[in-house]
């Protein structure tokens, strides 16, 4: 995990804060982390303690105030707001713990989304978006509103909609935290799944230990400082 | 298209909020058509002027009257075609409510200076041959059934007594800015009771219309006649056709200009619910927004996501209202027929309305369309709506 030459995502001295009533709040302190393509990494800490964070730097969502951020090589510290928002739509899958589906799309058209800034035809994006939700066990449900499907379903055309690009990265803040026992199960199935079958590098952030064992490797923050990275079984 | 879609799937979503902001955008683009149909009704009859009639009055008030052999001399007058006589009566018909203007007239020459007023050829030569004979326009016939033969008892106020007139000519109008709600009955008939009740009125009129052969020298042409009768007994005052309807409205300038300011406001006031429909919305769709944006989605398109739904809703509310509008009106023209002979909704009220509905949907949707493809996504993500 800590190769640099074999890294997919290299973080290096990174160090993030934000202004709170009129104080520098320390959030990442001089983070340094490796992760593999292939890998599958559970984020775990206390509230504050930085994983979202940290998660949203990967992901490309928010600026680092300081250190290094490479992607595949690429620093996308550098990047400006428009070329980050074209580099997220290549390279990263966000699921959500909330599952942040547009309430008046059905599955399909949810799952559709993504491919709407690819240069796909129509019935290409059509073909891609009924085997990603073949692939989730969704193919019944494609003409249903998010309000019309259960939790663990909702968060599977999410998790259709995260993969239906092909991205390199999947980014999950707390993927199952809002779902009960079986579906939490069916969804870490289903990422594990993603990782092992299809290769996908999955960064997960977790308050849930028993969710965190399905990830390959776990890395520990507290107050803002890596603390611990391990393996799981 | 998927924006579109979008779009539209976005206005109707919070069903009850949509159904008032369109409500309440239809009753201002109503409200705003009618008082802009208002405004056009006062100025029907100066719109529908000629540009080659004066009109001649006594230069101190229109109450004083003026010799009628001034029209020879008018005749005289370089550029001038022919003259013909006009005088406000003022009768009641049957009761005060049922007013409408009625007017005595040379009846050989004033219809061939009227040509926007059509009349069958056998009903003006039966209205001429009849001293008592009076002609009607259209609107005023059908409003109180009139029918060609029909006797019209008017009660005097200027020209005191009953005075009884046959019905023998209905005229249409050329074009629909043409009055038709209006009588006219020979001035003989008026002059002649002149000489028996009051001689000092007898041989006078109140108003000449005077047609010119050539429109572009009506300014000269009406200098000609005022200074034929400078230092006389009745000094005259020539006008342009239009002039003179305007001087009437005038009188009226303020409350025109209120009139159009209350239009307006209507307008400012829809403008802030709807802006407040959109920021609402905005705020409750901050999360969405922030996750279409971590999708890749632009700034450009959410802030096009809310420029969308507002201009949808504004053109939903302002096409019902314009379609709405047109009913109304006619109701309102009914109505009102006593105050405005005209009451139609122009075609520049109706683009005046559908800028309205742009203006309204583009307006409101300023702020919360810059705030929200300003909001950064891990704040979005956070927003609880």
């Amino acid at each position: 995990m800590t190769e640099t030459a074999n890294s997919l995502v290299e973080i290096r001295n990174l160090t993030k804060g934000y202004t709170r009533g009129g104080q520098k709040v320390p959030v990442l302190d001089n983070i340094t982390l490796n992760i593999a393509r292939g890998d599958f990494i559970a984020l775990m800490g206390p509230s504050g303690s930085g994983k979202s964070t940290l998660l949203n730097l990967i992901a490309g969502i928010d600026k680092p105030d300081s250190g290094v951020l490479k992607i595949d090589g690429e620093d996308i510290t550098v990047l400006s707001e428009g070329q980050l928002a074209d580099w997220r739509a290549a390279n990263i899958g966000f699921i959500f713990q909330f599952y942040n589906l547009m309430p008046v799309l059905t599955a399909f058209e949810n799952v559709e989304l993504p491919l709407l800034l690819t240069n796909l035809s129509k019935s290409d994006r059509r073909g891609r978006v009924e085997m990603t939700l073949s692939l989730v066990g969704l193919s019944d449900r494609m003409e249903h509103y998010p309000n019309e499907l259960s939790g663990g379903q909702q968060q599977r055309v999410a998790i259709a909609r995260a993969i239906v690009t092909d991205p390199t990265i999947l980014v999950c803040d707390e993927p199952t935290g809002d779902l009960d026992k079986q579906s939490a199960s069916d969804v870490l199935t289903m990422l594990k799944q993603l990782n092992v079958e299809m290769g996908k590098t999955i960064i997960m952030v977790t308050h849930d230990a028993h969710a965190a064992e399905a990830a390959k490797h776990i890395v520990h923050l507290e107050k803002g400082e890596l603390i611990d990275e391990s393996l799981t079984t | 298209m998927f924006f579109f879609k979008l779009v539209f799937k976005n206005v109707f979503r919070a069903k009850l909020r949509s159904s008032l902001t369109i409500i309440g955008l239809i009753i201002a683009i109503v409200a705003f058509g009618l008082l802009q149909t208002v405004v056009d009704a006062w100025f029907a009859g100066s719109n529908a002027a000629s540009a080659s009639r004066l009109v001649t009055r006594n230069a101190i008030s229109l109450v004083f009257p003026m010799p009628i052999y001034y029209r020879e001399r008018m005749r005289a007058v370089s550029g001038v075609k022919s003259v013909t006589l006009l005088n406000w009566f003022g009768g009641i018909y049957k009761e005060p409510r049922n007013f409408f203007p009625q007017f005595a007239i040379d009846h050989e020459n004033f219809f061939d200076l009227y040509p926007e007023f059509v009349i069958p050829p056998d009903q003006l030569i039966a209205f001429k041959r009849d001293r008592q004979g009076a002609a009607v326009g259209r609107k005023l016939a059908n409003e109180f059934g009139w029918k060609i033969g029909d006797t019209i008892p008017i009660r005097g106020t200027i020209f005191s007594g009953t005075w009884t007139f046959t019905l023998r000519a209905i005229f249409d109008a050329k074009d629909d800015t043409t009055i038709t709600r209006q009588m006219y009955f020979h001035w003989d008939y008026v002059n002649e009771w002149l000489k028996q009740k009051n001689p000092r009125r007898m041989e006078q009129i109140g108003t000449f219309v005077i047609e010119v052969d050539d429109p572009s020298r009506t300014a000269d042409i009406s200098k000609a006649i005022d200074a034929e009768f400078k230092n006389s007994l009745a000094e005259t005052l020539t006008e342009s056709e239009k002039s003179f309807q305007l001087g009437f409205i005038s009188q009226m300038e303020q409350i025109i200009l209120t009139i159009r300011i209350v239009s307006f406001v209507v307008i400012f006031i829809i403008m802030a619910v709807v802006a407040n429909t959109m920021a609402m919305t905005a705020r409750e769709r901050l999360t969405e927004y922030a996750t279409l944006k971590a999708l890749g989605f632009g700034p450009g398109f959410v802030a096009s996501l809310i420029f969308g739904e507002a201009l949808m809703l504004s053109l939903i509310g302002g096409g019902l209202g314009i379609l709405l509008t047109f009913p109304l009106a006619k109701g309102v023209g009914v109505i009102a027929a006593a105050v405005f002979a005209v009451f139609k909704v122009s075609q520049s009220t109706v683009l005046l309305q559908l800028a309205c509905a742009l203006v309204v949907g583009v307006t409101a949707a300023i702020v919360p369309g810059w705030r929200s493809a300003r909001v950064k996504i891990v704040d979005g993500l956070r927003h609880v709506g």
